[in-house]
């Protein structure tokens, strides 16, 4: 009976399978896929590596001071921070009377009230202040982005599938739509005349949609002034504004890979004492 | 306690005799995981994934219980929270990774011993209690992950909630009152965070529970082995400990090693970018896709696309959504009949010259491809792939294996354990195949 019974269900569900195949198979002969722009032209992100790669990759603190700098003069203006607290800077290599100025000194102040009023007031910045947000909420930042919502950085590099290389592809990406060619030499408007970037939008393939809301953040060389004296090339500052966005992704990448090293050699010495006393105890046994 | 050779649990001192006395717990744990439990002598490294996958919910259990300190199941504060245990809490960011990937390599150690077990016929007479106990933990394990997977409230959390508990809504007349109930509201919201976290802390217990009784049914009959091939005296066993626990210990140090090196440099290798983007009702992601272990099930949900119906008159029997749920929940549910599917006296695989042909080149690879295009796109490819995948899938359980299992041939079984590892034939008269367990000590 239990046979019998799984013997139709399995006729049933293979069968309606094996149907559904069939009109898959039909219906992609019928109406084959339409290519898409975004299907064609979508780049992915450029190959870059960093020094905080791989599992002995530590984090170059210059760099990410350089990223901060670029950070705070050319995304803040636009992208939140709100995972990140002034007091956390002190891992980039800052003291604390430089964690202290940078707060003080950063653009956006913190929101508050009065004391002794209670009207919405602001105040500067302290260490143990997170980085305050450019928009007020929601609703003021689309009004000002036309309509796009700039979204807040902290996490983006895991956010989004090959983070750091996709910052970085992202903010190098843009280019002249008109007379675009990809890799393979086809051109983007002969092949799709109807992708032509709508008005308020920039085209950028390193982007899923190919048309992006953003407008070109990093358009010329020497747009900050590293205080290192690196050549704030645009490939580096968008390096060093990927390279920290990754710390602030994930700020214990440090910590992370030497506690790793530490239980790897731990366990390695236990897997060898236990390998050993499993060949003692066996000694003599067939099996 | 299952062979009358095991041997007897013997206080070393007298505290312990004292103990004994008045409750046998020491007495327990020697006949459950020590000297008292005689084991086949030739259990190859399958057979660790038992006590790894024991492990493996220790480790969820421990991790978990110190997560839950700093968690807030909250729609407006969960996700900020496990920001705040990753960067604010003491070694937060380790009990997070851990637990992430714990659930991974729980995953990966019980699917290796669910293969175990279909390959060695684990699941056939006197087992198949072990079994259907063994899926229960397994349906468990798969609620209690969904329910996990959701607490961080990103958008493959908001999304997965939303799509899983839209499979209920394809139950006709009851499925979306039901729905509504099981999520206290139309959408994933607050009422369905919080029991959400409530059962996702409750059913690790119950998932302990089941395995006691998994672990007192496999003392019954004592454990299989690679030939299949019951015990017949004292020369085919050796004592749990100190020779498996000690080969257990070596098994250990790999199982860590592995999930030490994924945890500690590669810990969202197995996670979905997507998940580290706040929950957002408003903006569905480009695909939804399930955790890894869930993608041969997304499979199959996704691979039925045509509706049962009467052809010419438009009267739909059973829609392409229903028919793609029931499949989903069947082809685990199915596992519960497998003892009485596969009907072949021979328990292992090796000696089963048909079997293990469908075995490696049917139900691996057909597994294999499912995992791989439950994560892709709706393209024609993979839509045909998974109907492939499915198709033989429900045809090996429920067609392929009764049929075989009446046709094959197997290959000759050795007389004994013994024999089988030394090579010669048993010294002393070979006790009679008994299917049942032999006399309890």
């Amino acid at each position: 009976m239990v046979r019998l019974v799984a013997f139709l269900v399995g006729v049933f569900f293979s069968g309606m399978l094996l149907l559904g195949l069939g009109d898959t198979v039909i219906t992609a002969i019928k109406e084959p896929a339409v290519p898409t722009a975004e299907h064609d032209f979508y780049e992915k992100p450029l190959a870059v590596s960093f020094a905080h790669d791989g599992p002995l990759g530590k984090f170059d603190r210059g760099q990410l001071q350089r990223g901060l700098k670029v950070y705070s003069e050319v995304c803040a203006a636009c992208h939140g921070l709100s995972l990140v607290s002034f007091r956390n800077f002190a891992d980039l290599g800052y003291s604390e009377d430089e964690v202290k100025a940078i707060a003080k000194g950063w653009k956006t102040e913190v929101p508050t009230i009065n004391p002794e009023t209670g009207e919405p007031a602001t105040r500067p910045a302290i260490p143990a202040d997170r980085i305050p947000s450019p928009f007020a909420n929601e609703v003021a930042a689309r009004a000002a982005n036309n309509n796009a919502l700039p979204p807040d950085l902290s996490l983006i590099t895991k956010a989004r599938a090959d983070g750091p290389a996709y910052v970085y592809s992202l903010l190098l990406g843009y280019r002249e739509q008109v007379g675009y060619k990809n890799a393979e030499g086809k051109e983007l408007l002969k092949e799709f005349p109807e992708a032509a970037t709508p008005p308020g939008l920039n085209f950028n393939p390193w982007f899923a949609t190919l048309n992006i809301a953003m407008a070109q953040p990093i358009s010329a060389d020497d747009q900050v002034t590293y205080d290192d004296g690196t050549k704030a090339t645009q490939e580096q500052m968008a390096k060093d504004v990927s390279a920290f966005l990754t710390w602030t992704a994930e700020p214990k990448l440090e910590n992370r890979k030497s506690a790793g090293w530490a239980a790897l050699g731990f366990l390695i010495i236990f897997t060898g004492l236990a390998w050993m006393s499993y060949k003692t105890i066996w000694a003599g046994k067939k099996h | 306690m299952s062979f009358p050779w095991a041997q007897q649990y013997k206080p070393q001192s007298t505290v312990m005799q004292w103990v004994d006395e008045r409750l046998p717990l020491p007495r327990l744990v020697y006949n459950a995981v020590g000297a008292g439990y005689p084991v086949p002598r030739n259990l190859n490294y399958f057979w660790n994934f038992g006590v790894l996958a024991g492990v493996a919910l220790v480790i969820q259990i421990v991790t978990g219980i110190v997560l839950a300190m700093h968690y807030y199941a909250s729609i407006d504060g969960a996700f900020n929270s496990v920001e705040h245990i990753m960067r604010d809490v003491n070694a937060g960011w380790f009990l997070r990774y851990a637990h992430m990937n714990g659930a991974s390599f729980f995953f990966i150690v019980v699917y290796i011993h669910i293969f175990r077990g279909l390959f060695y016929g684990s699941y056939k007479a006197p087992r198949e209690m072990i079994w259907l106990l063994g899926v229960t933990i397994f349906l468990l394990m798969m609620a209690t992950a969904f329910m996990g997977y959701v607490l961080p409230w990103g958008q493959m959390s908001f999304w997965g909630a939303q799509v899983i508990t839209g499979f209920f809504s394809a139950i006709p007349l009851v499925g979306e009152p039901l729905r509504q109930w099981l999520l206290g509201g139309f959408a994933p919201d607050q009422a369905a965070l919080n029991r959400f976290f409530s059962l996702h802390y409750l059913m690790p217990f119950v998932i302990a529970g089941v395995i006691i009784l998994h672990v007192w049914a496999l003392h019954i009959p004592g454990s299989s082995n690679p030939t299949g091939v019951s015990v017949k005296g004292e020369q085919d066993t050796v004592p749990f400990h100190p020779y498996y626990t000690a080969k257990d210990g070596f098994g250990l140090g790999i199982f860590l090693i592995a999930f030490v090196v994924v945890t500690f440099f590669a810990p969202n290798l197995l996670g979905h970018p997507d998940n580290y983007i706040p929950a957002n009702p408003l903006s569905t992601p480009a695909h939804i896709v399930p955790e890894w272990y869930f993608l041969p099930f997304y499979a199959i949900l996704k691979a039925f696309t045509v509706d049962f119906a009467i052809p010419f008159t438009g009267i739909i029997l059973v829609p392409a959504k229903l028919m793609g749920v029931l499949a989903m929940f069947g082809s685990i549910l199915l596992l519960f009949f497998l003892p009485w599917l596969d009907t072949s006296p021979v328990r292992s695989g090796h000696y089963r010259p048909l079997f293990r042909k469908f075995f490696w080149f049917g139900l691996i690879p057909c597994l294999v491809v499912l995992t791989y295009v439950g994560a892709q796109p709706p393209y024609t490819q993979w839509v045909v792939l998974s109907q492939l995948g499915a198709a033989y899938y429900f045809a090996h359980f429920l067609i392929i294996l009764p049929i075989i299992s009446r046709i094959e041939r197997p290959l000759p079984l050795p007389n004994s354990i013994t024999e089988a590892v030394t090579g010669k034939p048993l010294q002393t008269e070979a006790v009679a195949e008994t299917p049942l367990r032999p006399a309890v000590a």
